[in-house]
């Protein structure tokens, strides 16, 4: 029984991989072929870092995506102090609608938000570009914070912040020594959560970004829609080996901060 | 100073990005220059049978994604505890690769050049149309989803204590019953969270249709970017549309919740 779950595991691991596999092959294929590998060559990957756009929409995307998380993990980690002392009814009203762009579709979020854009671009000067797409990055990063950051206000004592000023603590300094420890963790899973999302996002993207401002998301699919080129096969090897790299730091930072708890506890 | 009128800024954006744009969605959907009108959302019934062939293969996608994920969750929960991080990890990694990327893995592997029908023709068979059909539509959200039936799956099934199922066989379970009556019950909030998380971004996708099921087999989503940003340019059936889909799933989540017994879906 336990044989057979391990090949079963071992099939679905085949299937979620080879995919992937099968593209890293061939970004180093000399020949545009999909199905024969005729010899080895870098060609691609040279062409790639002399590709422009790609360069360019590169570059674009970290910086919306470092700006927009920035500024939803500010506006979350606040938006999530004061709703935690909202009175019931206004709480579930905020946090319904906070869950909207979680819960529907993120067509459904695009369009809406292009509907808002257009019906602004006709009547002030707000042109489909670098700010329509951070204000769709925002929006939909903002709800990421808050529902990491919420859960850690119900694990605080709520009576820690008025005791640290009964003892002498401002409001601010209160706020700063026993509240923001606590909800640390929150603001930087809801922090990296929001980064990744904006990173990666191309529904939200596609129906907000106008002809100035492309995302790499967009640009590959404007590539994947043209020819073929191996050139995709060689942007995602190099994603690949990103991902695996980023996973394999976040993993060795969690097993030692767990190993550290592990020794406190002892 | 008030620690609620903290949020006033985050409320202030809320109501103009996320409140305003979805009521924009119903405005637009119920009206034309003139004002009120169903108009539009009588012609989406012109649409039916894409709606029909999109709940369809959502449906069979996300089946296959429970089916198939269901065993892996399993498995993964059973394992020694520091195993388990390492293989969740190794499982959603392929999930951090854009998944315009993951299609378009498929996209070369079902090719009529692509190396599935190298392989068949090197075994003298095919080539057989693999892409374009809505076989590799359901295909391709299988592949792109699988993750997301696993994660939620695991987490439930990871809390449920090895213990009881020995408590089950020495009160006469065969390992059967045990599945049915213990495992699987305990499951259900994993079950229903898995399968939204499979089932909305699957009945919505625009992207795996057109790179994997050609132009013949379009989706509610195809639908709405052809009205948004398609030669069909038509704002208020693309809402109309846009709101029956939300309506569609909000249907479906409601009877998925009426199988959860603690009402709670982990999103």
């Amino acid at each position: 029984m336990k044989k057979l779950g391990k090949i079963y595991l071992v099939l679905v691991l085949l299937f979620l991989y080879v995919p992937i596999f099968v593209l890293i092959v061939f970004s180093f294929n000399e020949t545009k072929s999909r199905s024969v590998f005729s010899g080895f060559t870098l060609d691609w990957y040279k062409r790639l870092f002399h590709n422009r756009i790609i360069i360019s929409s590169l570059i674009n995307t970290i910086i919306i995506a470092s700006i927009a998380s920035v500024v939803s993990t500010i506006l979350g980690t606040f938006a999530a102090i004061g709703i935690n002392s909202m009175r019931k009814v206004p709480k579930a009203v905020v946090m319904n609608i906070t869950n909207m762009p979680i819960i529907n579709p993120e067509i459904v979020t695009g369009v809406s938000l292009m509907l808002l854009f257009v019906f602004f671009a006709a009547r002030m000067n707000l042109e489909f570009g670098f700010v329509t797409l951070l204000i769709a990055h925002i929006t939909f990063d903002v709800p990421y914070v808050i529902l990491n950051v919420m859960p850690k206000f119900n694990q605080m004592d709520p009576h820690l912040y008025e005791a640290a000023q009964d003892l002498g603590c401002s409001p601010f300094k209160a706020f700063r020594k026993v509240v923001l420890p606590e909800i640390m963790p929150g603001v930087v899973s809801g922090f990296l959560m929001s980064f990744t999302y904006s990173l990666d996002d191309f529904v939200v993207s596609y129906f907000t970004t106008g002809s100035t401002s492309q995302t790499l998301p967009i640009t590959i699919y404007s590539m994947t829609r043209r020819k073929v080129s191996p050139e995709i096969n060689a942007l995602s090897t190099l994603i690949f080996i990103a991902v695996v790299i980023v996973l394999l730091v976040k993993n060795a930072i969690e097993n030692k901060a767990a190993g550290k708890n592990g020794a406190k506890e002892d | 100073m008030k620690l609620k009128y903290f949020s006033a800024p985050y409320l202030v954006w809320m109501i103009i990005f996320i409140l305003v744009p979805l009521l924009m969605i119903g405005f637009f959907a119920l009206t034309d220059d003139e004002g009120f009108t169903l108009k539009y959302v009588s012609d989406v019934g012109q649409y039916a049978n894409i709606f029909v062939r999109s709940i369809w293969l959502s449906l069979v996608a996300t089946a296959i994604c429970l089916v198939v994920a269901y065993p892996v969750s399993f498995i993964l929960s059973r394992m020694e505890k520091h195993k388990q991080g390492t293989m969740l990890m190794i499982v959603m990694l392929p999930m951090w690769m854009n998944f315009l990327l993951r299609t378009y893995a498929w996209m070369t592997l079902l090719g009529n050049n692509g190396i599935i029908n190298h392989l068949l023709g090197l075994a003298d068979l095919g080539p057989y149309k693999l892409i374009n059909t809505s076989g590799a539509v359901v295909l391709g959200m299988v592949y792109n989803y699988l993750p997301f039936m696993i994660l939620p799956l695991y987490s439930v099934m990871v809390k449920i204590d090895n213990s009881l199922f020995e408590a089950a066989s020495d009160l006469g379970c065969s390992s059967r019953q045990t599945l049915f009556r213990v495992i699987i019950p305990l499951s259900v909030p994993g079950i229903t969270s898995g399968v939204t998380m499979v089932f909305v971004p699957a009945i919505s996708t625009f992207i795996i249709s057109r790179m994997l099921g050609g132009g013949s087999n379009l989706l509610i989503g195809d639908l709405i970017e052809m009205q948004f940003l398609g030669n069909a340019y038509n704002p208020h059936l693309g809402a109309a549309i846009s709101l029956v889909l939300m309506v569609i799933i909000l249907v479906i989540m409601t009877v998925m919740n009426q199988f959860d017994p603690d009402d709670q879906v982990l999103m």
